[in-house]
């Protein structure tokens, strides 16, 4: 077995040196009827060669991302990763490391993880970040909870153009509880959260651009939360637009919460992603994960260590701010690679091709007949109306080779008026000739 | 002294060049000290666009980013990355954490396009191959466990804790039980036990241990009540000993009507050698980072999928994938019972390709030959060392870890700190140190299965010529340690009092005067 460094010998010197006669006395804890005597029926052990056949054959029955026009967003987005990221993070020392908890022997994890975090304060305007969370979703919950310790509040409402998974999330974390408010889906943008705001309220989330690529106005919503007291918490699943929209912490965000898949992690069918946090100064002590802060070392050299962990579960157990126990160590890694490449100049180039691209789409989708853009504005991503049930249109287009977006029902199958309901993405790596082949296909199948 | 310094490139600390005394061991300046906002490190089209399609919101503040040619990029990474140790480059010894060889051909087929290039909500016919991925690890989670059910999605140990937790609440409410609202945690679990009990609302009522460090079940018979929801043992226990009344435990909670969470943060020390199931656990998570060689990445990311028994079942989260009339289908949304979506999308999907991978290579019978041998080296490690060091719990063979207490330092003038700390200048990350809790300066060695016997025996003697040195009154060589790191003891008050999270441009000097 490659992976089992001991000969039969060396197992048999060392049992001798223990003093077991057998491995199984080894297990002498466990009581007899449940140490295994049976067979698994699992297959045995195979060599690398069949191994990867094995992966290789599964990898090839799915349709990727490079195999034709992909227009899929909706909370996980398809952009270029250079080489150099790929190839830095495989690096041993990276990839194999574990949780600093040793300083002296890991700066360069935290001396990224402190860069990581002044690019995420950077990018979003705010005071501090934190080392990430799991990702956005989750990280949109852990805010929620957050703003009710802070505000010592319940109410907490959730806009209609939040992500529904995440909204599903915020749900399962907070199950059953009263205080929890979901407005309803709003594709065109329509819906005011401003109204349901009041004395008890902890919390309002806002997404922007929003599930269905409306850009939200941030400004009015924190006057408004804070005039009543309450947080406004931002969510952001294209961080990507934040190259080239106004940083929310710029238009009153108390905290905001975004997906950082999109700077330098692949699309992984879904995970794993990169949640960031970030928030007001005042408040990072309420801050739930990890967190990387500067100091010196006995010699006065600069260094890094992991700082105010009075807030986590390894200290104050029960008290604890969360449960969380580990950072996306990795896809922070990547994260801050990709972003220390691009650097603004190429952070702001890399969101006006986007938008470049995504106006081309918005443009060449409106000329189709059957087919209604119902976004005034909008980053990547945008909406439309077909003159056909969206799901089987999509599943059409995929027949075709054309992967067209996402139809509305498979994320939101309660709400009604959405089956003809498609959310379309476009990045740096959508071409003009993915859109004409989108657009002629469309053509012809509302024909 | 000045910490944030203008310009590039900068001179840090006050020995120059190299605080650690090797030009090839840098002190590499930050990001923001050797970046700009001009340099880029990607080619790309600077186009010309309207901004009226962003509805005003169009960004004003600057964003002040630093960027880096790719050159310069490759350098600072790889600077960076030799400040680090990992598994890679030597043992990691680290109780309770599981550093065991991460094979490469993990990575190589996690970064098969048909893995990495795929979108979670690309139509279910495009990705019969992900959902065949997912099937199959479910398959061996379920046979290695012997359970009903297997809920993916979890992202981290923790999170599936939580998860885990919120089905056995969901499954009490169904009941209409939901006034247990006590969930009973012996004192040796992990911090995230209490905590994730206390996330969801409940009272957290310790059960102590027994003088042997393991839980009794009168201890357990004791503590139940109509109140009490559920228990949380971890099993193998975080002293390194397989729980001996652990079918009785069960046996006796689900008397009481309460649940049995088991903390499978330890499972690669049973993997192939017992099934929890046959042990009456109700739902158990199992770290595919740990016990499945997925890369820990400096602090993750993790997955955390969590096996479930008969009852719990029902209450399993969506996403899960289930064999259809044409194929394969993944059921998306809430069930009647289910207790909804814990995270968006379908989980860590790098990550099961990692593990299944893994799993492959090493087929049932390696699995079992892995967690003997993990067992094997740790009480090896065990029987090597406690003439010099004291064992805390002698009673039982430990499993994949090895536990000993700090009183052989007694009078010396070391503290276990100093002690892992004077590991590091020998080349070996430390133990975990100060835990579990139970034990009053706890030392915590897990080897794992793929240190050889070389290796650990080259641990023993340096961890025996370090218990003999400190005995012999040499305090020097502990309390200055570590001297041949990147850094030197690093000073964890003052960047708890004085918070500095992020880099800040230094103010501008006023210009000296005329």
């Amino acid at each position: 077995m490659r992976y089992l460094p001991h000969s039969e010998a060396e197992r048999s010197e060392m049992l001798a040196a223990i003093g077991a006669d057998t491995i199984n006395a080894l297990f002498s804890a466990v009581p007899a009827k449940a140490l295994k005597t049976f067979d698994l029926g699992l297959p045995a052990h195979q060599p690398e060669f069949l191994v990867e056949a094995h992966m290789r054959a599964l990898a090839a029955k799915n349709h990727t991302g490079s195999d034709g026009p992909f227009f899929i967003g909706a909370g996980a987005y398809r952009h270029h990763v250079p080489a150099t990221v790929d190839h830095l993070i495989q690096r041993s020392e990276w990839l194999t490391a574990y949780t600093p908890y040793q300083p002296e022997i890991s700066q360069g994890t935290l001396q990224m993880l402190f860069e990581f975090q002044t690019q995420v304060a950077k990018i979003t305007g705010m005071d501090v970040a934190n080392a990430s969370l799991y990702d956005g979703s989750t990280g949109t919950a852990e805010a929620v909870l957050m703003a009710r310790r802070l505000t010592k509040r319940n109410k907490v409402v959730l806009s209609g153009g939040l992500h529904p998974h995440y909204r599903d999330v915020v749900r399962a974390y907070l199950k059953d509880d009263a205080d929890l408010e979901c407005l309803a889906a709003s594709p065109e943008g329509q819906g005011d959260i401003l109204d349901h705001i009041d004395e008890q309220t902890a919390a309002i989330v806002i997404q922007t651009p929003d599930f269905y690529g409306h850009l939200r106005n941030l400004k009015t919503a924190a006057d408004a939360a804070h005039a009543k007291g309450a947080l406004l918490i931002v969510v952001i699943t294209e961080v990507v637009s934040l190259g080239l929209l106004e940083a929310p912490g710029a238009l009153g965000a108390d905290i905001v919460v975004a997906e950082g898949q999109s700077i330098g992690n692949a699309l992984n069918f879904g995970g794993p992603y990169l949640g960031l946090m970030a928030t007001r100064r005042e408040f990072i002590r309420q801050m739930p994960g990890r967190l990387c802060g500067e100091t010196v070392d006995a010699d006065g050299n600069r260094g890094f260590v992991l700082t105010l962990s009075t807030r986590e579960q390894h200290i104050r157990r029960e008290k604890a701010t969360s449960n969380i126990c580990t950072n996306s160590g990795l896809c922070a890694l990547a994260f801050s690679i990709h972003m220390a490449l691009l650097g603004e100049a190429g952070f702001t180039r890399l969101a006006r091709l986007n938008h470049a691209n995504a106006c081309k789409l918005a443009n060449a989708l409106s000329a189709v007949t059957g087919i209604e853009v119902l976004n005034r504005s909008f980053f990547n991503e945008m909406t439309i109306r077909t003159a056909q049930p969206a799901a089987a249109l999509v599943e059409r287009l995929a027949a075709r080779g054309i992967l067209g977006g996402v139809p509305v029902s498979r994320v939101e199958p309660s709400e009604p008026g959405v089956e003809n309901l498609i959310v379309l993405a476009a990045t740096e790596l959508t071409t003009d000739s993915d859109i004409a082949a989108l657009c002629g296909a469309l053509a012809e199948e509302l024909a | 002294m000045s910490m944030n310094t203008q310009g590039r490139p900068t001179g840090i600390g006050s020995t120059g060049t190299a605080a650690s005394g090797s030009a090839l061991l840098p002190n590499e300046p930050l990001l923001f000290e050797i970046g700009d906002t001009e340099h880029s490190g990607v080619d790309l089209p600077d186009v010309t666009i309207g901004t009226d399609r962003l509805g005003g919101f169009a960004r004003q503040t600057p964003l002040d980013l630093a960027g880096l040619t790719e050159p310069e990029a490759m350098r600072h990474y790889v600077r960076l990355s030799r400040l680090n140790h990992s598994i890679d480059s030597g043992m990691y010894p680290l109780g309770s954490c599981t550093m065991k060889h991460n094979p490469r051909l993990n990575e190589k087929m996690a970064r098969l396009a048909g893995f990495s290039d795929i979108h979670p909500l690309q139509p279910v016919s495009t990705v019969q191959g992900a959902l065949e991925l997912m099937e199959q690890l479910s398959h061996w989670l379920m046979t290695l466990t012997n359970t009903a059910a297997v809920a993916l999605s979890p992202k981290a140990g923790a999170h599936g804790e939580l998860l885990g937790m919120m089905a056995i609440k969901a499954a009490q409410e169904a009941k209409g039980e939901a006034h247990r609202r006590i969930v009973l945690v012996p004192e040796s679990a992990h911090g995230t036990n209490p905590a994730t009990a206390a996330f969801l609302g409940y009272t957290v009522k310790p059960v102590p241990a027994r003088e042997d460090g393991t839980v009794d079940v009168q201890a357990v018979q004791d503590a139940l009540s109509p109140e009490v929801a559920a228990i949380m043992l971890t099993n193998p226990n975080t002293c390194g000993l397989f729980e001996p009344q652990v079918i009785e435990i069960a046996k006796a909670v689900h008397e009481a009507g309460a649940f049995f969470y088991c903390d499978g943060a330890n499972f690669n020390a049973i993997m192939g050698v017992v099934r929890p199931g046959d042990l009456g656990i109700d739902a158990m998570h199992i770290n595919l980072h740990k016990t499945f060689s997925t890369p820990h990445g400096g602090g993750g990311p993790g997955a955390g999928p969590v096996v479930l028994s008969e009852a719990l079942a029902p209450f399993a989260p969506v996403p899960f994938v289930r064999q259809g009339e044409t194929g394969l289908e993944l059921v998306e949304h809430q069930q009647d019972a289910a207790l909804g979506r814990v995270t968006a999308f379908h989980g860590q999907m790098g990550m099961y390709v990692r593990a299944l991978t893994y799993m492959l290579s090493h087929g049932g019978d390696g699995l079992a030959q892995a967690a003997q041998d993990a067992v094997l080296n740790a009480n090896y490690i065990k029987a090597r060392l406690q003439h010099a060091f004291s064992v805390p719990f002698n009673d039982y063979p430990t499993m994949h870890e090895a536990l000993f207490d700090d009183s052989f330092l007694e009078g010396t003038g070391v503290t276990t700190l100093d002690f892992a700390k004077a590991l590091i200048d020998e080349g070996f990350h430390p133990m975990t140190m100060y835990f579990p809790l139970v034990v009053h300066g706890a030392m915590l060695i897990e080897p794992t299965e793929s240190e050889s016997k070389q290796t650990l025996d080259r641990f023993c003697d340096v961890m025996e010529e370090l218990a003999a040195d400190a005995k012999a009154g040499n305090t020097e060589r502990f309390t200055a340690a570590p001297l041949k790191a990147p850094r030197r003891r690093l000073d964890e008050t003052r960047a708890a009092r004085q918070p500095v999270l992020k880099w800040e441009r230094a103010p501008e000097l006023p210009k000296a005067a005329e």
